[in-house]
């Protein structure tokens, strides 16, 4: 197993430029998600670690070795497909051995590999059917088993989940997690599912036109996004923004929304422009009877444990997370109100979030 | 009413219907067909008798006659032999006839197998070749060259026979096994580029990369993944491939005179005493129908899934 460095890394096609000038460092052992909406890079940059798409400028380094113009065959990597690509012709045994038969193993040494490989996924009893009569789970195992008995140096994971229902993602979710603890393999995973790149990664990158956004750890990808589109695309619901017309400065530690203060944490970066927001997610959002900005409950969604609250203010729809025990009516009037200080300032000219006290 | 159904499947009626015209639309195809494998069971009377005979004794003679060279002697040469050591032998004497010697059928069969399976086997390969490079890479003016390789079946290729046959002796190909087999192949390339080309381009791409990582070349890769998958495809084009090379008469007649003669120019010349042999002619074409019709048999499995292939995803 080894690291995995992409230095200033681009990729085009023609006019478009699919990955603009990337640098990631993902390191020995640690799962890694790359995760962005559709058309965002995520899967050219994969492809290029995997040798599939030559980049047209920049470095990818596997372990100390520069491979960036090295073909797949010559990479030691494994990749799995989100179509798996198993080989209809062959049943199981051949296509987990397949990788092995061109480097050139004994028999016995392919057929230990093999059998070890399916007993670790649980597929030891399908080793001699059909590719074919499998359901999507066992097809991803043997997909997951293809890369395994090779023992590459990374493994390359492009949204392997993406075709099995949602029941079953789950399990094969824990599964996936299960396995890179148990055989510590540096994992690259595409993904455009916030909720799995959550609960898998040790570390995500999220990725926007071409460009990589914030690489961090779910938990400060989550609490401190790096910029507008990062807030907004993780969390279910995504953050709520309040678009406020006035500049940020130095020290700043309270905000006049509506003629009402709110106290936020003490800024340390001044904004570029006068053109802000102002966000805030649902759960640190609660319902108040004063003191807070003016609206009305648009939808109540109950989500078993917590209630989501839609409240129409003049600043837009606001999600607001609160207890199962709020009870409001559709049109009834409220104040929405920070409960706590988790409260971010973006740039409205750079989208990025400003330094503060919160943001350090 | 009849509920039993879904709306989706034929009435009963159609079906009926359909069998019928499928039924009738048969016999009318085989009925030359079947005329001609039973000539080549009557004896030279029986095939020209008026009005034809639909049941009559079975003979081996057209085939005897297919093989063999015979000449005519009196009576008494024929009794002054010792006694005939083969049934053919009986026969043929029988006739007031000595075998001479093995005729050219089997020579002209040999070549029409040689020219027939060579020049389906280049057309197929060289056709995956470059349906393959169609399909996957960026081939600079890939469309324009993809309408010229069909633009040369748009002529019927005897228009450019004479060009052919000059350009043919000049390079010393006239006559001769690797010539035929370069121009049956020229001429059912383009088929065979655009036929597998379709099907290359319905395997995904994925299942090369795949093997790629796994440590193959795309060489490797093409032969050991995208081949089996491009069966089906394979085996239609070979089909067709081989039933042009092998029924192909007009360049065959003005191409080749001894050397590389294949059977269709060869059978018709068979001639017997006092006009046309026709139940040799009968026996040749008979046995010259067989390879085309066991290959297909051979590969209908695959034809078949090759039709409705792509018909639905998977």
């Amino acid at each position: 197993m080894s690291k995995i460095k992409i230095v200033n890394l681009q990729k085009s096609f023609g006019d478009f430029t699919a990955v603009k000038n990337s640098n990631l460092t993902i390191n020995d052992k640690e799962f890694f998600v790359l995760l962005g909406p559709s058309g965002c890079g995520k899967t050219t940059t994969l492809r290029m670690i995997a040798g599939l798409e030559l980049p047209t400028s920049g470095e990818i380094y596997l372990g100390e070795e520069e491979v960036g113009m090295l073909r797949a065959s010559e990479r030691d990597i494994a990749f799995v497909f989100q179509l798996f690509a198993l080989y209809p012709h062959m049943n199981v045994k051949n296509n987990l051995s397949f990788p092995l038969k061109m480097q050139g193993y004994s028999r016995n040494e392919i057929k230990t590999r093999v059998e070890e490989a399916a007993k670790l996924l649980r597929i030891d009893h399908i080793l001699n059917s059909n590719i074919s009569s499998l359901s999507g789970g066992d097809r991803q195992r043997v997909a997951l088993g293809r890369a395994l008995v090779r023992r590459p140096k990374a493994f390359l994971m492009d949204e392997p989940l993406g075709t099995l229902d949602a029941e079953f993602r789950e399990l094969m979710c824990l599964e996936l997690k299960k396995l890179h603890i148990d055989i510590g393999a540096t994992t690259v995973y595409v993904t455009h599912d916030q909720l799995e790149a959550m609960s898998l990664a040790d570390r995500i990158a999220v990725m926007d036109g071409g460009e990589i956004l914030q690489a961090d750890e779910p938990s400060v990808i989550y609490n401190k996004p790096a910029t507008k589109f990062v807030a907004s695309f993780i969390g279910s619901p995504g953050m709520n923004f309040i678009n406020i017309d006035q500049g940020i400065s130095n020290e700043q530690s309270t905000l006049n929304i509506e003629g009402t203060n709110f106290s936020i944490p003490k800024q340390y970066e001044i904004s570029k422009g006068k053109k802000n927001s102002f966000g805030i997610r649902p759960e640190n959002l609660s319902l108040t009877n004063e003191g807070g900005l003016k609206g009305s409950v648009f939808g109540v969604e109950y989500l078993g444990s917590r209630k989501i609250i839609t409240v129409k203010t003049n600043f837009g729809e606001i999600k607001v997370k609160t207890d199962i025990s709020t009870s409001v009516k559709i049109n009834e009037n409220v104040q929405v109100k920070p409960s706590n200080d988790n409260i971010i300032i973006f740039d409205g000219e750079t989208d990025k979030s400003l330094k503060s006290e919160f943001m350090n | 009413m009849d509920t039993s159904r879904s709306y989706l499947e034929p009435s009963s009626f159609s079906k009926k219907l359909a069998a019928t015209i499928i039924i009738v639309y048969t016999v009318i195809t085989l009925i030359p067909i079947s005329w001609m494998v039973m000539t080549s069971f009557k004896n030279v009377n029986s095939a020209i008798s008026y009005p034809p005979e639909v049941l009559f004794e079975p003979s081996l003679e057209g085939y005897v006659n297919l093989f063999t060279n015979r000449s005519r002697q009196s009576q008494e040469y024929l009794d002054s032999l010792p006694a005939p050591e083969t049934w053919y032998e009986e026969l043929v004497r029988s006739r007031e006839m000595v075998i001479t010697g093995p005729s050219k059928f089997l020579g002209r069969y040999s070549n029409s197998m040689i020219i027939g399976f060579g020049s389906t086997f280049a057309s197929v390969f060289l056709g995956a070749l470059a349906a393959y490079a169609f399909s996957r890479f960026r081939v600079p003016l890939k469309d324009d060259l993809l309408f010229f390789i069909l633009s040369t079946r748009m002529f019927p290729p005897i228009a450019v026979a004479v060009p052919i046959f000059i350009m043919y002796r000049k390079l010393g190909l006239g006559d001769t096994h690797l010539g035929m087999i370069i121009l049956y192949t020229v001429v059912n390339l383009s088929l065979a580029v655009w036929l597998l080309k379709g099907f290359m381009d319905e395997i995904p791409k994925e299942y090369e990369e795949a093997a790629m990582i796994d440590g193959y070349s795309r060489l490797q890769a093409f032969f050991k993944v995208v081949l089996p998958q491009a069966m089906t495809g394979i085996a239609a084009t070979a089909i067709f491939c081989m039933i042009f090379s092998w029924n192909e008469y007009a360049f065959a007649v003005l191409l080749t005179q001894f050397n590389a003669q294949t059977a269709p120019p060869f059978i018709p010349t068979i001639i017997g005493e006092g006009g046309l042999d026709w139940p040799a002619i009968g026996a040749g074409t008979t046995l010259f129908l067989l390879p085309v019709m066991i290959f297909t048999i051979i590969l209908r499995k695959h034809l078949l899934r090759g039709i409705t292939f792509g018909a639905v995803r998977k």
